[in-house]
């Protein structure tokens, strides 16, 4: 079973999300869904300042396998994105929950992330897949 | 020379370096590369209709008539009645095969034969002034063209999940329809090699929402001369004419997305159209139908590839059609059952295979690290094409396996010795096929970085 943080949320499409100290949300993908994917090998990130709206595509993963749609998990304004990407996409592979983080965004519901999974959750989405 | 029209900074001022050989060098370079090549005349490609099939020599050699390589695309019809006769007969012959009203050739590739559809079902709601139909769903199994049409035709993509079984999840669709609902696009038998079971249910569950029902033609091969598609209530339907019809594969085709409707899309084909009156051809063009999408080539698409394929289906004829689709199917389940028997696992185990099925290697992987891509390198080494893998991607670690029609029996044990050699190989020393191919040209490439840096220009130093 690959490695699910206690601290963060999760969504049934694979992201992870992190609330950090000033409020933003981080999101990346999970180690399960590196994993399934490969070796990345493109990053497609939304622009800052763009307002997404829950469940939009807002980037785009691309492995030796396949390319796959990143959702915003909850709404907000996009306010950063991890351009270090553009250069080196396999630290997704490497560290997806720190280093392979995509983009954060200043979500327009403060507890909108208490809706999404919990680790234990998201693990039986894992478990149901595999 | 003066060329001054290009500013100074952008002329070159050496000669450009071009290689500097011998007719012989290149002729050896050129050959040498030939016989580098995998190619359908001296293997067998198990990823099939998709990439790489066989097709007849006749049809290329009767297609290169001088008559036809020497015809004009904007020359008089009075002089081009043969031609004309053709393709007329081979939008018959497509109108027979799908069960449709009306077939359009023109469109340049199924990419186009798909825009074409799609802009059909967008033309259909627009003159019924019903404007709200923005959505376009599409199965979760479905070729990615579907939804990239879909959004290139200015149309939302909902998607619609697979059951376990491998249909359509019926109540995830009936919940999806509404009045926003424009049509379905479905591929039948589906990308999972499975015939939709449901069929009919599905049908009747997007017609009655006011939803068009969008065939994926390129699973065609499988049922061609068995069942229409017109008779499973689709109403519009493009064909991949390389996959069934044996015209050029791979490297860019040239291809053909010949397109058929019911009477209720008749009035917006694409043009030009053949038709005949009294024993004499013509193109149909704007002023007989007023409500065409328009025009998606110059003249008349890929004439030369509309021919291979005509060439084909009167070669076989309609007795010879019916034997496409038995062969196709018979060497599809022979070759599965051949395959489950001697130890691979099969993603829909309780399904029959159309032309295709899928074999999933999930178990392999966990028990030797050997994952999908390491087996289909290892089988270069063995004299066999990789087939498709990870597609579909709703199965992990899967072979999309389609012999074809073509194939003979040797050639199908053949592949399933190889593949059980693998096996063995995989559990023996699971290093020998991770690192494979050994015996190749060139061996392991490094995807990724061929991905990540392009290197495709010739460079002189």
């Amino acid at each position: 079973m690959s490695e699910i943080p206690e601290d963060l949320r999760y969504t049934n499409t694979h992201e992870w999300l992190r609330i950090m100290e000033d409020g933003h949300i981080e999101v990346g993908i999970t180690e399960h869904a590196q994993e399934m994917m490969g070796d990345m090998v493109f990053v497609e990130l939304p622009e800052v300042g763009t307002n997404v709206s829950t469940g939009e595509e807002c980037a785009v993963v691309e492995s030796v396998k396949a390319a796959s749609d990143v959702y915003a998990p909850v709404g907000g304004e996009i306010v950063e994105v991890n351009s270090e990407l553009a250069d080196a996409p396999e630290t997704i592979n490497q560290d997806p929950y720190y280093r392979g983080w995509l983009f954060r965004l200043r979500p327009v519901d403060q507890s909108a992330a208490d809706n999404l999974l919990d680790p234990a959750a998201y693990e039986q989405v894992v478990a149901s897949e595999s | 020379m003066e060329v001054t029209d290009i500013p100074a900074e952008f002329l070159r001022e050496d000669l450009a370096p071009l290689p500097a050989v011998s007719e012989l060098q290149v002729v050896r370079h050129y050959t040498r590369l030939s016989q580098s090549n995998f190619s359908i005349d001296t293997h067998f490609y198990p990823l099939g209709s998709c990439t790489m099939k066989y097709n007849p020599r006749a049809c290329n050699k009767y297609a290169m008539l001088p008559e036809f390589l020497m015809r004009h695309p904007q020359s008089a019809v009075t002089t081009g009645q043969g031609f004309l006769q053709c393709l007329h007969e081979l939008q018959e012959i497509l109108k027979d095969i799908t069960g449709m009203k009306g077939v359009s050739l023109t469109p340049l590739a199924g990419a186009q034969g798909e825009f074409a559809g799609v802009t059909m079902i967008r033309a259909y709601h627009d003159s019924r002034d019903d404007q709200r139909r923005d959505e376009i769903l599409v199965p979760d199994a479905a070729h990615g063209t579907n939804p990239a049409t879909a959004t290139m035709c200015g149309y939302k993509v909902r998607e619609i999940p697979t059951d376990a079984e491998g249909d359509v999840d019926v109540e995830a669709l009936r919940a999806a329809v509404g009045p926003h609902t424009a049509g379905l696009m479905l591929t039948n038998p589906s990308t999972l090699g499975i015939f939709e079971g449901h069929i009919q249910e599905i049908a009747d569950i997007v017609h009655e929402a006011g939803g068009l029902l969008y065939y994926d033609g390129a699973n065609l091969n499988a049922i061609v001369g068995k069942v229409k598609p017109g008779d499973m209530g689709f109403d519009v339907i493009h064909m991949n004419l390389h996959k069934t019809f044996s015209t050029p594969h791979g490297g860019g085709g040239p291809g053909a997305g010949p397109v058929g409707v019911n009477d209720r899309l008749l009035p917006f084909l694409p043009i030009p159209i053949v038709t005949e009156e009294g024993g004499d051809y013509r193109w149909l063009t704007e002023q007989d139908l007023p409500q065409s999408i328009g025009r998606l080539s110059g003249s008349m698409g890929n004439a030369g590839v509309l021919l291979r394929a005509y060439i084909y289906a009167r070669l076989l004829g309609k007795e010879g059609m019916n034997r496409v689709a038995e062969f196709a199917t018979l060497n599809a389940n022979y070759l599965m059952a051949q395959l489950r028997s001697r130890g691979f696992d099969m993603a829909y185990p309780t399904r029959r295979a159309a032309h295709e099925f899928i074999v999933t290697l999930k178990t392999l992987k966990e028990q030797t690290g050997v994952i999908a891509m390491d087996v289909a390198k290892r089988l270069l080494d063995k004299g066999y094409h990789a087939p498709t893998v990870y597609f579909p991607l709703l199965v992990p670690e899967c072979f999309l396996i389609e012999p074809t029609e073509t194939e003979s029996k040797q050639e199908l044990d053949g592949f399933t010795d190889a593949l059980v050699e693998i096996l063995e190989e995989a559990h023996r020393d699971p290093e020998l096929v991770k690192h494979a191919p050994h015996t190749t040209p060139v061996t392991r490439l490094d995807e990724v970085k061929a991905a990540r840096e392009l290197d495709v220009a010739w460079n002189s130093e």
